[in-house]
């Protein structure tokens, strides 16, 4: 039996394991990845079983954290760093974009940068500070990067892998608020393209793009939809740059709705981008403008009030009747 | 540990009186404090654990989302908040309710960030109390900055003198921000003080995780004095602070101090210390508990009695239940409150976003959202 039930949490951890096991040279790094096992856990027993060199616990330095693992990267190795929260990434932030992103084309291409940024990233978790962002956005921004995000475990499960296997850098955004969530999961299961969009649930009468933290919010919300008779369909998009909306259009000429669903801010941020080209490509499907479910364009606000911020299912359920009403 | 790494102390962990201690920067330091100051010194120590142990009970409660706790820390941030003038700057991280306490703010405040009421609003101007930071090290360079400025206004040197004092962990010694803010104070000459809580450890990493040599040897390297201090003994952290801040409000710049203490509890309520540090450590670290030396000193010196000791259990224990009624009581901020203060003079995005989601707040009433 290679199917098993897992939380997103423990599949990620399986999932390290399986690519530290295959090959020798993927290193994972950060703050208190080692014996803690990381603040989440997703490293959980790593360092005890594949040891010091394989699971290494850094000094208390983002930027660092990043500039070696380019060194490293250079050198041969796999480097899969963790950022212990989204809000902390910044430090690392110059490292990632002006030298992470760009190596390969300043190089010609004779530099590879093989490196994994894991940052658990979202809210919901009633979390204090600079604990809960959604940088997302920063880094699809910038060409050079890959930007992928899971929803469910077994996504997590074999996306860190493909992640890892890669030779681009990837940015690699794990949903916090799910971790605990449990899935099945099946480990011999043919891999689906990292770089590819899903149906995560098949409908009829408008399509709602979600990703990370969001498609569990947009399958809820299509779960109560049904109950007044609309089917929606759910797209994860999971990866972010490169975007792959062929699914999306697909979908969105079938139903002639859609509704993008994200955490961040909307202004400038990822569903603007999706809005676009979705109304570019399918302006004659639509029976109405593509609309946007988001958080505010405030900064992150303090736990008591974080689910009026965050999109739940009734902001999504909202806005999918408002494309009803043109 | 080398000689010189010796730690300044004043006070032994028997609770002896050591007259004068000579630190590595050469300097001699001794305090005279008259008996209701030492009284004083241990009623802030009694007070401030018991408001944490009453927020760590709290959270467990469920009344706080998370408590980063001071236990095994109130010699060092005690000590140093009461060497502070009123006139001085305080940037302090997320664990300084000690400092914070000494500088008389209410101490609820930070139970509003740590509950997720607010992200600890106090007025940082007139307290001179900087709000906490959660983004390790960031603080070091705006009190470098802030210290500029002191200079800057002439605030150096004459009686008037202001200096700064910026709080960070060992951990926060790997920071680029904080060797930057070393390099900054030293070219300007600021008048910063910078105070280096080496609790052992940043989360579960120890310190060799961070450094391989003593924290306050790093001073050398950027051209000012680093000094290590027993950060369990209140009369020492005192001293030693005293002294560098007078040398920055005098002009001559920065310091490093280096607080040798324990962190006795978890990082935060979140994290399991079994996981990665021996129980037998804490252990021996308990032997050296800086409120338990100076009541030893303190009754052995009969400046105190069991009637004071009993006092100050009694109204410590009033004011963590105060604390505590207060935070069971404490409102949610109302859903608008998201949208303030984002811009001072506010943002035509936000106007209509904050119309939108009244709008959409509305269309609820009556029913249970
Ligand atoms: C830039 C940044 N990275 C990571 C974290 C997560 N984090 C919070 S506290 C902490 C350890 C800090 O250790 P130290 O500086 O020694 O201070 P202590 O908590 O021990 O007082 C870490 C890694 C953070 N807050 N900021």
């Amino acid at each position: 039996m290679a199917a098993e039930v897992l939380t997103l949490g423990k599949a990620l951890n399986a999932g390290l394991r399986r690519s530290l096991e295959r090959d020798a040279k993927v290193v994972i790094m950060g703050e208190d990845v080692g014996k803690l096992g990381g603040v989440f856990r997703i490293t959980d027993g790593l360092q005890k079983d594949f040891g010091e060199d394989r699971v290494i616990d850094t000094p208390l330095a983002e930027s660092g954290i990043i500039g070696t693992a380019i060194g490293l990267a250079l050198r041969g190795y796999r480097p899969v760093c963790e950022i212990q929260f989204d809000g902390f990434v910044y430090p690392a932030y110059d490292q990632i974009v002006s030298q992470v992103a760009k190596m390969h084309y300043r190089s010609r291409g004779m530099v590879r940068l093989p490196i994994v940024i894991r940052i658990p990233f979202g809210g919901g978790i009633g979390a204090v500070e600079h604990h809960s962002e959604s940088p997302e956005a920063y880094f699809a921004h910038t060409p050079g990067l890959k930007v992928v995000t899971c929803s469910n475990p077994s996504d997590g499960y074999t996306m860190i892998q493909q992640a890892i296997a890669s030779d681009d850098p990837i940015v690699f955004l794990e949903p916090k608020r799910r971790y605990w969530e449990k899935g099945e999961v099946d480990t011999e299961a043919e891999a689906y393209p990292l770089h590819a969009a899903r149906v995560a649930r098949p409908g009829t009468d408008a399509t709602v793009v979600a990703y990370g933290p969001m498609v569990r919010t947009a399958l809820d919300a299509a779960t109560a939809a049904a109950e007044d008779g609309r089917q929606l369909e759910v797209i994860d998009l999971r990866s972010l740059s490169p975007l792959d909306l062929g699914p999306v259009y697909e979908s969105v000429r079938r139903t002639g709705r859609c509704v993008v669903v994200h955490e961040a801010p909307s202004n400038v941020g990822l569903g603007a981008e999706v809005a676009a080209r979705v109304t570019e490509e399918c302006f004659y499907s639509l029976e109405s403008p593509v609309l946007r479910v988001t958080g505010f364009d405030t900064p992150y606000p303090a736990a008591r009030v974080e689910e009026e911020y965050l999109p739940d299912l009734d902001r999504v359920l909202d806005a999918v009747d408002r494309t009803y009403g043109w | 540990m080398e000689r010189e790494d010796a730690l300044v102390q004043l006070l032994t962990p028997d609770g002896e009186r050591i007259d004068r201690a000579v630190g590595p920067d050469g300097v001699e330091y001794s305090v005279e404090l008259t008996d209701e100051e030492y009284r004083g010194l241990y009623r802030d120590l009694v007070t401030v654990r018991r408001l944490d142990a009453e927020a760590t009970a709290l959270q467990r409660q469920g009344e706080l989302g998370i408590w980063a706790s001071l236990l095994g820390q109130e010699a060092a941030q005690v000590g140093s908040g009461r060497a502070l003038r009123p006139q001085d700057m305080v940037f302090p991280t997320y664990r300084e309710h000690g400092v914070l306490y000494c500088r008389g703010i209410d101490p609820i405040m930070p139970l509003s960030l740590f509950r997720g009421v607010d992200q600890g609003a106090w007025d940082p101007n007139e307290f001179r109390f900087g709000m906490y930071t959660i983004v390790i090290g960031a603080q070091t360079l705006h009190a470098t900055g802030y210290a500029m400025g002191i200079a800057k206004d002439g605030k150096v040197g004459g009686d008037d003198g202001e200096a700064v004092i910026a709080y960070f962990g060992d951990g926060a010694t790997s920071q680029g921000d904080v060797n930057e803010a070393f390099i900054w104070s030293a070219v300007y000459t600021a008048p910063v003080v910078f105070f280096c809580q080496n609790n052992q450890y940043a989360i579960s990493e120890p310190i060799e995780r961070q450094t391989r040599v003593p924290l306050y040897r790093r001073a050398a390297g950027f051209g000012f004095p680093g000094v290590r201090v027993d950060g369990n003994d209140v009369l020492a952290t005192y001293a030693v602070t005293r002294h560098a801040l007078d040398h920055a409000r005098g002009g001559q710049g920065p310091t490093l101090i280096e607080a040798y203490t324990y962190r006795m509890g978890a990082h935060t309520t979140s994290d399991d210390p079994s996981r990665y540090r021996p129980a037998a450590e804490a252990e021996a670290w308990r032997a050296r508990d800086p409120i338990a030396r100076l009541a030893a000193f303190l009754g052995k010196q009969r400046i105190a009695d069991e009637s004071f000791f009993a006092d100050v259990d009694e109204q410590a224990k009033d004011q963590a239940v105060r604390l505590r009624e207060r935070v069971l009581t404490m409102p949610d901020p109302a859903p608008e409150s998201i949208f303030q203060n984002v811009y001072p003079h506010g943002s035509p995005l936000l106007d209509d976003e904050r119309e939108r989601f009244e709008a959409y707040r509305k269309s609820f009433e009556g029913s249970a959202h």
